[in-house]
């Protein structure tokens, strides 16, 4: 089921024509067949959502989590929003912005946005340009740790041109100036409620962290922190028809598999988020009948990221770093490419993802037109041609069927977070390797240590004290610009820059630093996608990394819940206010 | 053997219990023939002390008759009923689960009772001497609130991180994350204990027999082992038995947050804690680790009963 | 006694600040970071921000003697305004121990969960003393009889088989195959009559049962060890001797005698009602204090959790003093001074 999604047109130059016909065409199409099942707002009753990680603040800008991203976007949207095909469509304003509508400059410098007329925060107030520019102030401001401001990146100034029109000026030339106000990681919020909130202020403001004035179809009643929150539906919407729920609970803790049963057996929740769980459970569970599961692709990759430095525990400081020297094996390109070929990625998603994961040899799967055909050779398994490669580059079975050369063991430390498909994967891998001679020991590490980015911790990720280290990434949004920019040299993770770099393998190619620098600089989308698949093919053929699966989200809904549609770009809640009661 | 308190033992004064004048010379008989004669006449003892002996012999020779490996991975085969393959189904990678049960006791057995045994040292100990010496009283006692306010899971973050690599490089890393395990189990788990065995001291220390034996020199350190431990024996067994399930519970939990031993390292708690979700699949995942950590605690439960008992002077020596 | 106990408040001052001062280090050790949760589209230099504005970058000891002024005074004085709706100085710049993930002042969370966990914990404490009592009083008294083989089973199975497991039993039974109760904990619901607190009896059946099975199964044994001691003791000989009726002798002179460790046990337990119940919390998503302070953990929300534990050691030293003081009053062989 593949989708053919039409994400890529959103950059600037010929495409942009395309764009804003089929941006127009669709969002209307939306809009009318969903608007047309439903007679009036909050005839449906009452909507039961649940997140099991639970909400803990109604603020993205003071918390970037995915469940508190998704939670405030029942209630404070931004001007643009993307669909479920990731097309960006107009929210708060009437028509996207584009260098042929005279909305984005010829020189990429400049973006200004018209806010739809008569439009009205939940308190009956206009909305206006001045909450726009106050939302941009609000989290470009100084300690303020706005969680978003990478959102805001090179954005010089905002003005508000006049009461509906408000213009973002950028330092240099942005082929995607989409990065402030558009998906759910960057909303407006009002500068009235706000306006004493700003800076070091930002954290006092629990009224308004916990109860934002926004646009969305939803207002908050009542917020626990971790908890629960209840909703009712917006008066002042700017659909009078919408939405069809009067009322909105979104409940979170838990874990994913008793969330999964609450909407797929017992029926008490409508709707449930993020259920990654085996996947013979989820089917075993949807057999019940009450309710199904929805998924949809994005850009996330599960990879085996592969340390390019010594990670051993002699080199003291250096340990893991490019000063450490090159690694004992995985510097070796037969090593790594017999390690990904000997993988049957079928295998793995069979066992683990089920229809949530398709094998993959990308870093960059997705959008379509930045999905690179050129390494599928990863795809296929292939024990022979894995252990012809490492025989011919000299590792030979020793006594106990572990390979070795000049006295190294193929001796791998395998790392990851701890997640039950995880470990599962884990198992398999190493099952796949023992065939080719490499021995691996395994180990599993408390997300929130692994991610934490502690530069105390042995265990982060970015420390990458082992041989090999899965987890997944992703980007924002559909321009995979930045994404692609991980790979540089310079951004190896060392003590020296406090382990902050986002080039976890410590990959350096001279070949791949300029590509990267030159889509920096190229404008025209066909380029840029050139470019995005040059420089992924060149990341699986090095080796960087091994490419695993290419992720899904997915959810449950009852069957008594309709208008649902999966979205990986934005909060999966995106078109809450489009959701009615089956009958 | 219904009614043990009715059949009270029918001399006059019973003397100080354990002391040495106890045992009539009917026969030349020593202290440890003794409890082992009275062990065997108690069925429940007797009968744990089998199935705690099976359960052990299944562990340690069950994988060479059993010659599946454990984390054999068949795919294709996953989630499997009972077969002569695999007597106990498969799980969602295909391992075998019965290989996996036998495999995963050797490590359960092995965690939880030396992790009890450590705390149960550590709480007997330290509840001991605060109960017996008054000056050790205070500052022990406030040691044991200090545990018992820790929040656990910080607490092993820090040690983890503190000692995993340095074990792993001096102990290989089976055996260092089993030294570990066993060491986090045991200092975190033995509170109350300490808290339960100070207060039986307290009110044993007070009794006449402790006096008179203090009356007539008795070293302090022969008082607490031959008369005081004797005496607080029965909340010592209840805490041991109890602390083998504990230290059980608590290596998969631990397993489980990535603080313990690798995940394709099964271990009873683990197998239970993985196969929750999969309950309604294949219910074998839950009843078999589930069955042998109760068998496991209910027979090192019937034991303590019978050592108890056995130790008792009131009812041994009739 | 008294003397005793004054002793002891004493000495809970010093322990309770050498106890903070250890949580603290400990936490400030700990590996988990609060941008640790974030997605990692979020770049490493706004994670770096991220931590300054949450005042990490601020020396130990300097977050650390914050952290005692904010609990020690702002706090209390806060709370001493909100009770009596009094001004005191100027608590606008009054700053409150404030959570990370949620930005909200930490003391307000824990008010908004307390109702939850005193209801589910808190009952299934009750439920499991009730059942435990006479569950370990007659397994003792007809001791290797049927009732107290089957209670010893019953208890040491319920001790063993730890929550996690009894908790989805309970579900996948009652709440998917028969669908008699609710397997989330609704905890917006309010009782206002008797039908609302018929569904609230329903939504505590699970919990409470998976909790109250496993407190009741500890406790029993206790209790039974402790009969078990006392009927053979000379006392009971002597009692029955003088031609004591035996519903005396057990209910009057033995069960008041076993009572007594059992009070210091109960009395110790009392603490752990308030940290409740993490893992049934999580299963029923009852949303108390123990998931309060696990997400806490993991999120590494320093202030949230050196303060949700402080309490708990307050409690804990507090419980363990009258446990000890119930302790001397009920056991007069007892002498502490």
């Amino acid at each position: 089921m593949r989708k053919t999604s039409k994400i890529n047109n959103i950059v600037r130059g010929n495409a942009m024509k395309k764009l804003t016909i089929f941006l127009t065409g669709t969002a209307a199409a939306i809009a009318m067949t969903a608007g047309a099942a439903q007679a009036e707002r909050g005839s449906d009753g009452h909507l039961n959502i649940l997140y099991w990680q639970a909400v803990s603040i109604l603020n993205p800008f003071l918390s970037g989590g995915t469940k508190d991203v998704e939670g405030s976007s029942l209630i404070i949207e931004p001007l643009a929003k993307f669909n479920e095909k990731g097309e960006m469509v107009p929210a708060l304003v009437d028509e996207i912005p584009t260098v042929e509508n005279g909305g984005v400059a010829e020189d990429l410098r400049s973006i200004t946005w018209v806010i739809s007329e008569g439009l009205m925060w939940s308190d009956g107030t206009p909305v206006t340009a001045e909450d726009v520019k106050f939302t941009a102030e609000y989290c470009m401001a100084e300690d303020g740790g706005c969680q978003q401001v990478a959102n805001f990146t090179d954005v010089e100034s905002v003005e508000a041109v006049d009461e509906r029109t408000v213009k973002v000026n950028f330092s240099v030339a942005k082929p995607y100036p989409y990065g402030p106000f558009v998906g759910a990681q960057s909303p407006i919020i009002q500068k009235a409620q706000f306006e004493n909130c700003v800076g070091a202020r930002a954290p006092e403001c629990t009224e308004a962290n916990f109860g934002p004035i926004g646009t969305g179809p939803f207002v908050v009643t009542r917020f626990a922190a971790n908890d629960v929150i209840e909703l009712e539906a917006n008066p002042n919407y700017r659909d009078a028809a919408k939405p069809a729920f009067a009322t909105v609970t979104l409940k979170g803790g838990g874990d994913a598999a008793s969330a999964a049963r609450a909407v797929l057996e017992t029926g008490e929740f409508d709707y449930a988020w993020n259920l990654q769980v085996e996947p013979e459970i989820l089917a075993q569970m949807e057999a019940a009948g009450r309710g199904e599961l929805i998924s949809s692709f994005g850009t996330s990759v599960e990879r085996i990221n592969l340390n390019m430095t010594d990670p051993s525990p002699d080199k003291g400081a250096d340990r893991s770093t490019v000063e450490a020297g090159p690694h004992p094996f995985l510097s070796d390109p037969a090593v790594r490419r017999a390690l990904s070929i000997s993988l049957d990625r079928e295998l793995i998603v069979e066992a683990g993802y089920g229809e949530t994961g398709r094998p993959t040899c990308n870093i960059l799967p997705a959008p379509e037109a930045y999905a690179s055909t050129n390494v599928d050779w990863c795809l296929t398994q292939d024990i022979e041609e894995a252990n012809r490669l490492l025989d011919e580059a000299g590792w030979m079975p020793g006594g106990d069927g572990i390979r070795e050369k000049d006295g190294v063991r193929l001796s791998i430390l395998y790392q990851t977070s701890t997640n039950s498909v995880r470990q599962a994967t884990q198992a398999l891998v190493k099952d796949m390797w023992q065939q080719i001679g490499v021995e691996t020991e395994l180990r599993n590490i408390d997300a929130a240590v692994f991610f934490g980015g502690d530069p105390a911790s042995p265990d982060t990720f970015q420390k990458f004290f082992a041989d090999v280290e899965m987890y997944t990434n992703n980007f924002d949004g559909t321009d995979p610009e930045k994404y692609m920019a991980e790979w540089i040299c310079a951004d190896a993770p060392k003590p020296q820059n406090g382990w902050l770099g986002a080039n976890i393998p410590r990959f350096c190619s001279e070949e791949y630093d300029a590509l990267v620098k030159k889509m920096g600089e190229t404008a025209p989308l066909e380029e840029r996608q050139a470019l995005a698949i040059q420089m992924n093919d060149i990341l699986t053929n090095e080796g960087a990394h091994i490419p695993l699966v290419h992720r899904g989200d997915v959810s449950a809904r009852a069957m008594t819940l309709n208008g649902v549609l999966m979205n990986s770009w934005d909060s999966e809640l995106w078109n809450a206010a489009d959701w009615t009661r089956a009958e | 053997m219904t009614d043990q308190v009715s059949m009270a033992p029918e001399k006059v004064i019973p003397p100080a219990p354990g002391s040495p004048v106890a045992a009539e010379p009917r026969k030349q008989r020593t202290l440890t023939a003794d409890v082992w004669r009275q062990f065997r006449q108690h069925k429940g003892g007797v009968i744990g002390a089998i199935v705690f002996l099976t359960i052990i012999f299944l562990v340690v020779f069950g994988p060479s008759i059993h010659g599946v490996d454990p984390s054999a991975l068949n795919v294709r085969e996953r989630n499997a009923g009972v077969s002569w393959a695999h007597p106990m189904g498969t799980d969602n990678l295909g391992r075998d689960t019965f290989a996996q049960i036998l495999a995963g006791g050797r490590t359960s057995l092995a965690v939880g009772v030396t992790a009890m045994l450590l705390s149960l040292l550590l709480g007997t100990a330290i509840g001991v001497l605060a109960g017996y010496f008054r000056k050790l009283e205070g500052p022990l006692m406030r040691l044991t609130d200090l545990f018992l306010a820790l929040p656990l899971l910080p607490l092993l973050l820090v040690i983890i991180m503190l000692f995993r690599d340095t074990l792993r490089r001096s102990f290989g890393p089976e055996t260092g994350i089993f030294l570990l395990i066993v060491f986090v189990i045991g200092i975190t788990s033995w509170m109350q204990t300490a808290r339960i065995v100070r207060g039986a001291v307290l009110s044993v220390k007070e009794q006449e027999f402790v006096l008179a034996a203090k009356s007539i020199g008795t070293r302090e350190r022969r008082i607490i082992s031959r008369h005081i431990l004797p005496n607080v024996l029965s909340p010592i067994m209840v805490s041991a038995t109890l602390g083998i399930a504990t230290a059980i519970i608590t290596e998969s939990a631990l397993s489980f947050l990535g603080l313990g031993f690798p995940s394709d390292y099964p271990t009873w708690g683990r197998l239970l804690f993985d196969g929750v979700n999969f309950m309604q699949i294949n219910p074998s995942r839950v009843i078999w680790p589930g069955l042998a950590i109760s068998l496991t605690v209910l027979s090192v439960n019937y034991i303590g009963d019978g050592i108890r008992d056995a130790l008792d002077p009131r009812i041994r020596g009739r | 006694m008294f003397h005793y106990t004054l002793r002891r408040l004493m000495f809970a001052v010093p322990t309770l600040f050498v106890i903070s001062f250890i949580i603290f280090a400990l936490l400030d050790l700990a590996p988990n970071d609060p941008t640790g949760n974030l997605p990692l589209t979020i770049p490493p230099e706004v994670r770096e921000q991220i931590r300054m504005s949450l005042g990490l970058g601020e020396p130990f000891h300097i977050r650390y003697l914050k952290w005692l002024q904010q609990f020690f005074v702002a706090e209390p004085l806060n709370f001493i305004q909100q009770a009596f709706g009094i001004e005191i100085g100027n608590s606008a710049e009054r700053v409150r121990i404030r959570s990370w993930a949620t930005r909200s002042p930490v003391v307000d969370l824990i008010v908004e969960r307390l109702p939850q966990t005193l209801w589910v914990v808190g009952m299934s404490y009750v439920v499991g003393i009730l059942i435990a009592l006479p569950v370990g009083i007659i397994s003792a008294y007809r001791q290797y009889s049927w009732f107290d083989q089957i209670g010893t089973f019953v208890s040491m199975v319920g001790f063993s088989v730890p929550t996690f497991f009894t908790g989805v039993v309970l579900i996948v039974v009652f709440s998917v195959y028969l669908g008699w109760f609710p397997s989330i904990y609704d905890t917006t619901h309010r009782v206002t009559d008797w039908n609302s607190f018929w569904i609230q009896v329903r939504q505590m059946v699970l919990p409470v049962m998976v909790l109250a099975l496993y407190n009741a199964a500890q406790l029993s044994r206790f209790v039974r060890a402790s009969m078990l001691d006392n009927l053979n003791q000379d006392y009971v000989r002597t009692a029955r001797a003088k031609g004591m009726k035996e519903k005396v002798v057990l209910l009057v002179h033995v069960l008041r005698n076993s009572l007594i460790p059992v009070v210091t046990v109960i009395a110790l337990g009392i603490p752990t009602i308030f940290s409740g119940a993490i893992i049934t919390e999580q299963i029923f998503r009852v949303n108390g204090l123990g998931q309060l302070l696990i997400i806490a953990i993991q999120g590494a929300d320093i202030p949230l959790v050196q303060t949700l534990t402080f309490i708990f050691a307050v409690l804990i030293i507090l419980c363990n003093l009258i446990a000890d003081i119930l302790y001397g009053i009920l056991d007069p062989r007892i002498r502490y001074d």
